[in-house]
């Protein structure tokens, strides 16, 4: 890159040596995230540790034409923070302060690099509550979860991300700040940009702080654990729980694959020919938690349930969660090679999804292990393979384009909570339209003219 | 060998380990060194990916590698937290050696490796006449602490470090080889360098519980280093050469379980020999040995069922540290606690953070000095807090460690090795 030498000058100005990477050691560790897709070594990683130091770094960039990649924990899994070409890799980490907990207007100003679970701990402590627990939330960043508008387990009673964005400030491309949203719970002025910048995944602006809504706990919770020797009973439990206008914070299922291999990693006694799980938990007032918990199990042995467990207790109910928690790492460690899908299909629509899925995986030959949040049908298919086996590699890929293509037909949509990235990319138009995609393409080149921030993401697969 | 074909081919065959990484990244939350420096190439994803890129050419800097892949307390917390399972501390000390036979061993470490501690008479003599020369060269700061620091300017730099001990274990207790006791059990003792050079009051707590349970101790004299700080340095002959010595001297024993008083030791003995071995003989005896090495604590409390009596509300405060060797490589972090709470005098309470790695990690102090005082003074912060009047662990090393960032910031708190708090009840 010819003007490396110059930018990292420019860099180490702002920055000072220190927060500056060049070795080629160094850089490796930035050329890939948790998606599994081929790495880009960046020219130049640059850790700024305050607010101006990040505007400053935008602004070289911008003037050099430099492109460059905003980097939280590098947790993504569709590839969004895989650095451009010659690009520069931003890192966010040292942008970790949480500025304020207000706990009389229930909001919190955080910075980027703030980690989720530290964030969520310290308004526990506060007596408050933020909800969305991605998967990654022990490393995630907040600026990340914004990025990708991230999800979790909690997502069909609580919502994700993007509920919980009340405001953002970030930096335009020529590093000046933009402000957006506000403390208040309401807010009409101009464009609601933080509904914009929430899953812009890092392609509009540079975050700087983050406004979070927050929420009273809930005061009680109750979690059951019901196994069905029939998957389309376990679909149907889950439409009648909601039909029945109950509103679960925990919905997940695990079909019989996942059930096997959580087995024969923990052998933990789960019934391996069972061919769904359901967890199950609600919460919110005492009184009403034991109300709907009944409900729930009334409706499971309605649906045709095998049995049902109820948590007695708080290690009874770190019981019945183990086998979900264990359900990626089990996969994770059945096959050196484990891609995690997030193919969302209308709840209706679950069990027609877990069929063809079933299906895919004969086709193809591929070993799929079907878990994830069936209350907001939002399925995590993991097909574990070895990917240095090329010819199980080819069927692989085959099979992903089939499990899009059969989410799109059943009215889905392609990333429930991953992002589009560059994994996703080539099947946006499948999805949308050629009139959506140049819509999206008119408004980054409008505030992008350069296309250096994050460039090659969403919509140029 | 010099060569780098050599070497990417050598690092090719950790390929099968190094797959199964699926770049998570849920080690960042589990790494001390990441928590200082925040750097990606500091976090075993980073690591990984580092040795993945040289196996496969992306990367034409090993010695840059070898940098980033020492800057690491071989702590084992990120392998205890990865979802896929990856063994990512053989992973590790595989690659140490590899790296090393291209680039050979540093003239030091030659020395030390292979001239003294892989030959333990002459490093006990060596050690013996240290330890009647140290007032010399360093003052004691600390009578509580047992710490001194140097009188000139020396290669410890600022370190409060403890005294060698005036008269080590094998000086202080014949071997023995004792029949099986009262409890109807032998077990063989590896005191480990630390409880033999500096600490003997550790391993000489050890014997009178034994004693006091009827247990027949086999002790061997002779014992060489477990074998770690040579294999931490990529250097695979001399710890070869000692476990060695080591194996052929419990060879001649016949005891049902082997313990040690040090976390770092048993690790290496339990997990370490049989996997980093290469003499195939050799791998077997460790292979065999490898299912008897028990933590001290977990002998009293899983074999000889001593229990925790009711909490004496008036006892001094005693908290514990979980040394990484402890809790990562053997799991073991409930029965220290059990030892504490069998003593009546004291009043156990729980530290924040109790489980995170004192800073220490063997030759990463010495290394890199700085920032393995950042992470003790965590670790000295939490105790302070705790409101303790002593801090016990299950680790010389950690004991060390400990000391000195309580030492230097002038906080008189004792740290003592968990089976000399339960030892002073009993008679």
């Amino acid at each position: 890159m010819a003007n490396n030498a110059k930018i990292v000058k420019d860099f180490e100005a702002i920055v000072g040596a220190g927060n500056v990477m060049t070795q080629e050691v160094d850089l490796h560790a930035y050329s890939y995230d948790a998606a599994v897709l081929p790495s880009q070594t960046p020219s130049v990683a640059v850790r700024p540790t305050t607010e101006e130091q990040l505007a400053q770094v935008v602004r070289v960039c911008n003037e050099k034409g430099t492109p460059f990649a905003v980097r939280g924990a590098g947790t993504n899994l569709s590839g969004g923070t895989i650095p451009p070409k010659d690009g520069v890799v931003v890192l966010t980490g040292a942008l970790n302060e949480i500025l304020e907990i207000n706990e009389e207007d229930l909001y919190a100003v955080c910075q980027p690099g703030v980690i989720t679970a530290k964030f969520a701990a310290e308004v526990a402590s506060r007596g408050l509550f933020y909800p969305p627990d991605p998967g990654s939330q022990a490393v995630s960043t907040l600026g990340g979860n914004v990025a990708e508008n991230a999800g979790g387990l909690r997502g069909l009673k609580y919502g994700v991300t993007k509920d919980y964005l009340m405001g953002i400030d970030f930096f335009d491309l020529n590093g000046e700040m933009v402000t957006s949203g506000s403390r208040t719970v309401k807010c009409v002025t101009g464009y609601n940009l933080p509904g914009l910048m929430c899953s812009s995944e890092g392609t509009l602006g540079v975050f700087a702080k983050l406004i979070f809504k927050l929420v009273p706990p809930p005061r009680a919770s109750q979690a059951m654990l019901a196994v069905y020797d029939d998957i389309l009973n376990a679909s149907r439990t889950v439409s009648a729980i909601i039909r029945n206008k109950i509103m679960p914070c925990t919905l997940e299922i695990m079909d019989n694959v996942t059930i096997r291999t959580v087995e024969g990693f923990r052998s933990a006694g789960l019934p391996t020919d069972a061919a769904a799980l359901l967890l199950i938990e609600v919460d919110g007032h005492p009184a009403q938690v034991q109300d709907e918990a009944a409900m729930v199990q009334k409706i499971c042995k309605e649906e045709g349930v095998r049995t049902i467990e109820m948590a007695r207790d708080a290690a009874h109910k770190d019981r019945l969660w183990q086998a979900r928690r264990d359900a990626l790492p089990a996969l994770a460690n059945f096959r050196p090679t484990c891609i995690l899908e997030d193919a969302t299909v209308p709840r209706s629509q679950m069990s027609a999804m877990v069929d063809a899925l079933r299906r895919i995986a004969k086709e193809y030959n591929i070993s799929i292990g079907t878990f994830g949040h069936a209350g907001d049908g939002n399925l995590h298919p993991t097909i574990t393979t070895d990917k240095r086996d090329k010819e199980e590699w080819k069927r692989v890929e085959a099979g992903i384009d089939a499990i899009f293509k059969e989410a799109l037909s059943l009215g889905g949509t392609l990333s429930g909570e991953h992002g589009i990235g560059i994994s996703k990319a080539k099947w946006m138009v499948d999805e949308t339209s050629p009139a959506t995609i140049e819509w999206c393409r008119g408004l980054k080149a409008a505030l992008d003219p350069k296309g250096i921030l994050n460039p090659g993401k969403m919509f140029w697969g | 060998m010099s060569d780098i074909h050599e070497l990417i081919r050598l690092l090719g065959e950790l390929d099968d380990d190094l797959v199964g990484c699926m770049r998570c990244g849920m080690c960042q939350a589990a790494c001390p060194v990441f928590a200082k420096t925040g750097r990606e190439a500091d976090v075993a994803r980073g690591k990984l990916a580092l040795l993945d890129g040289l196996a496969h050419e992306m990367i034409k800097n090993p010695e840059g590698v070898k940098e980033r892949l020492e800057l690491c307390l071989l702590c084992g917390s990120c392998q205890a937290s990865c979802p896929s399972g990856v063994h990512i501390l053989d992973i590790f000390l595989k690659a140490r050696a590899i790296l090393t036979g291209y680039m050979g061993l540093s003239p030091v470490k030659k020395l030390i490796f292979h001239q003294l501690i892989s030959r333990p008479k002459l490093f006990d003599s060596l050690l013996g006449l240290g330890s009647k020369l140290q007032g010399v060269f360093a003052k004691p700061v600390s009578d509580v602490l047992g710490t001194s620091c140097a009188r000139f300017h020396s290669p410890l730099g600022d370190r409060h470090f403890p005294h060698l001990a005036a008269k080590p274990l094998h000086k202080l207790q014949k071997e023995l080889d004792e029949p099986k006791g009262s409890s109807g059990l032998k077990v063989a003792f590896f005191p480990g360098c630390m409880a033999d050079k500096v600490y003997p009051q550790t391993a000489l707590a050890a014997l009178k519980v034994l004693r006091h349970y009827g247990v027949g101790v086999f002790l061997p004299s002779g014992q060489a280093c477990c074998g770690i700080p040579s294999l931490s340095s990529g250097d695979e002959s001399s710890f070869e050469t000692m476990t060695a010595i080591n194996l052929e001297l419990f060879e001649k024993g016949s005891f049902d379980y082997l313990v040690t008083v040090c976390a770092t030791c048993a690790a290496t003995l339990k997990d370490v020999w049989p996997v980093m071995l290469r003499d195939p003989e050799l791998k077997v005896k460790a292979k065999a040995l490898s299912g008897k090495v028990l933590d001290i604590s977990e002998l009293l409390v899983d074999k000889l069922g001593v229990a925790p009596i009711e909490a004496a509300h008036n006892g001094r405060k005693v908290t514990y540290h979980d040394p990484c060797h402890l809790r990562n490589s053997l799991k073991v972090t409930a029965q220290p606690r059990v030892l504490l709470k069998a003593n009546p005098d004291v009043e156990y309470v729980e530290m924040a953070e109790a489980a995170s790695c004192c800073g220490c990690g063997g030759s990463f102090s010495l290394a890199h000095y700085d920032l393995s005082c950042e992470i003790g003074q965590r670790k000295a912060k939490n105790i302070v807090e705790s409101g303790a009047s002593e801090v016990a662990t299950s680790c010389p090393a950690c004991i060390m460690q400990i000391s000195d960032m309580l030492s230097q910031g002038r906080q008189e708190i004792p740290v003592r090795h968990v089976i000399e708090v339960y030892a002073e009840n009993l008679s």
